[in-house]
């Protein structure tokens, strides 16, 4: 491996004793990956900050004894805990100072205390072809596909290094010939699915997910007028069902004008799948195995954090409608958001509909619902995913719209 | 039957009861930290343990947060002793680095080809011996 200059200050010590020890560990980890040289990041996002036990605490208080400070700018992904709403959290009371501990151990360092999942829908929004240094597998997904920034799939302890060194090792996403379209998919029109598009892009991403391991895929059909907030909720699903970090659609994705532009030529010799409505359906079926008039717990909207168009479009949907009495409705968001949604006049039906604003955290691992016994529903593939292992409730995945009529009756609606 | 000249990724060694997964999992929201048993619902292996396990799987899946559940597996001890992939995974990589760091304890990583991954028990005992230049594995009959 070639270090430049800075590199090996770094290495030495040159900028303190933290930024050495950070980036011997990113030594190590581009040699295994065969790194030829380090390159400069512009952010970092930081998915170390949820607490998953004292190993998180070690790890950072590691650089802060040693009076590190991050190089560049730095944002952090969720907690373990709303520490805004305490007298909701339902977990071991341990956690609460705990992970307030890791957050604060975490803004000595110098990171900013942004506590959300979704960094690009206000905070910090890459330019293209900018490269950076981010975790949380949604955030990466929707940097590098939606945006057009470089990052690889930093997780947990990378992301901190990469931030106390503005530096990372030159493979993966970051290199253009790896961001390349190597599998085409075909994809269904909504319309032939019958799906609600929300449960479309969530399905859809399922599949791209379960079928795209080792490739990067780049989808021709997707519905040209696709949202920011449907991308989001694709490549959310896409990243939990398989290790998705960068997907394509052409018409839609900035790298992905025409298919040729995506794969790097006109003749390439691609590799092609067909996802069918069939295959969308029983997506939605695996993440749906509640049955119709089963009691309902809760509604947990937000996975990723919603954005002020979903709260916008939430709020259209549930206008004049009220939660049944014993059903819970959380939405996960930004503290930034919630402080918008909870002084907008417009949005006002969310919180008349019963929604409590959950911040800094996210319903699928915090345990926040109070309900122990009836099924969680929510919109978000992601949700539907990871809930059931984490929460080990039953969870079913609907569209918005049958989500809100579950919790209205407070039972599972025929959809 | 042995595996030799193999691409080590993380150093150590480590012999353990072969988990060979038929699908690639997440370690975080996969992974019960309490008992190193597998928790996803959506997994052909649920409810199996991997405390201690040579862990084999085709491909690591999911959230970034793999890595600090890796840790804190091994902090538990109820972390598989040593992994087996086809595809390299940095996430579980810098998390088999940090927990030696934290530690002191030794995942070893290690890459098979897949034609050797079609050939790869799925019962019986290995012993995973990886340093900085390469790797093999063992199977204990």
């Amino acid at each position: 491996m070639e270090l430049e200059p800075v590199d090996q200050k770094l290495l030495d010590g040159g900028f303190g004793a933290a930024s050495a020890h950070a980036m011997a560990l990113l030594v190590r980890y581009g040699e295994v990956f065969g790194a030829e040289r380090f390159i400069s990041v512009n952010s970092a996002h930081i998915d170390g900050c949820l607490y998953h036990g004292p190993s998180s605490i070690d790890f950072v208080r590691r650089f802060v004894d040693l009076g590190g400070r991050v190089r560049v700018p730095t944002t952090l992904n969720v907690a373990a805990v709303d520490v805004v709403h305490p007298g909701w959290h339902q977990g071991p009371p341990d956690l609460l100072p705990e992970q307030a501990l890791l957050t604060a151990l975490h803004e000595e360092l110098g990171c900013v205390a942004t506590l959300t999942c979704a960094p690009y829908q206000r905070m910090l929004r890459p330019r293209f072809g900018e490269h950076i240094a981010w975790a949380e597998s949604n955030a990466i997904a929707f940097a590098n596909s939606v945006l057009g920034g470089r990052t690889d799939r930093y997780g947990d302890f990378t992301d901190l290094c990469a931030a106390l060194t503005g530096r990372v090792p030159y493979v993966g996403l970051h290199r253009t010939e790896n961001r390349r379209a190597t599998l085409v998919v075909h994809v269904p029109d909504v319309e032939d699915t019958g799906l609600a598009r929300d449960l479309y892009f969530a399905a859809m991403g399922y599949v791209l997910g379960s079928r795209s391991t080792d490739h990067v895929p780049v989808m021709i059909g997707l519905p040209a007028d696709a949202s920011e907030d449907e991308l989001k909720a694709l490549g959310a699903c896409a990243a939990s069902a398989g290790a998705i970090a960068l997907f394509h659609a052409v018409g839609i994705t900035p790298e992905a004008e025409t298919l040729a532009h995506a794969a790097g030529g006109a003749d390439m010799d691609l590799t092609e799948i067909a996802v069918s409505a069939d295959d969308l359906r029983a997506a939605v079926r695996s993440l749906c195995p509640l049955r119709e008039g089963e009691q309902v717990a809760a509604l947990c909207l937000g996975t990723p954090h919603f954005s002020i168009s979903e709260f916008e479009n939430l709020a259209r949907v549930v206008d004049g409608r009220r939660a049944a009495a014993g059903v819970e409705v959380y939405v996960s968001t930004s503290r930034e958001i919630a402080a918008h949604v909870e002084q907008a006049p417009d949005l006002a039906p969310v919180l008349a509909f019963g929604a409590n604003l959950v911040v800094d955290t996210c319903t699928y691992l915090a345990p926040v619902v109070r309900e122990t016994t009836g099924a969680i529903v929510t919109n978000s593939g992601k949700w539907a995913h990871y809930g059931p292992g984490n929460l080990r409730r039953r969870v079913g995945l609907m569209s918005l719209e049958d989500c809100v009529r579950s919790a209205e009756t407070g039972r599972v609606a025929a959809t | 039957m042995n595996f030799t000249a193999l691409k080590p990724l993380s150093p150590g060694t480590a012999r353990g009861p072969i988990a060979r997964l038929s699908a690639p999992l997440s370690l975080w929201g996969g992974l019960d930290l309490d008992d190193g048993t597998i928790c996803d619902v959506n997994h052909p292996q649920c409810g199996q343990s991997l405390s201690g396990k040579v862990l084999a799987m085709r491909a690591a899946r999911g959230s970034s947060s793999s890595s600090s559940a890796l840790v804190e597996a091994a902090r538990r001890s109820v972390a598989p002793c040593a992994i087996i992939l086809v595809r390299p995974d940095p996430i579980l990589v810098i998390g088999s680095l940090v927990a030696a760091d934290l530690y002191g304890i030794q995942i070893p990583i290690i890459l098979v080809t897949d034609k050797q991954w079609e050939t790869l028990p799925s019962n019986g005992a290995a012993v995973v011996e990886a340093s900085e230049e390469t790797g093999r594995v063992r199977f204990l009959s």
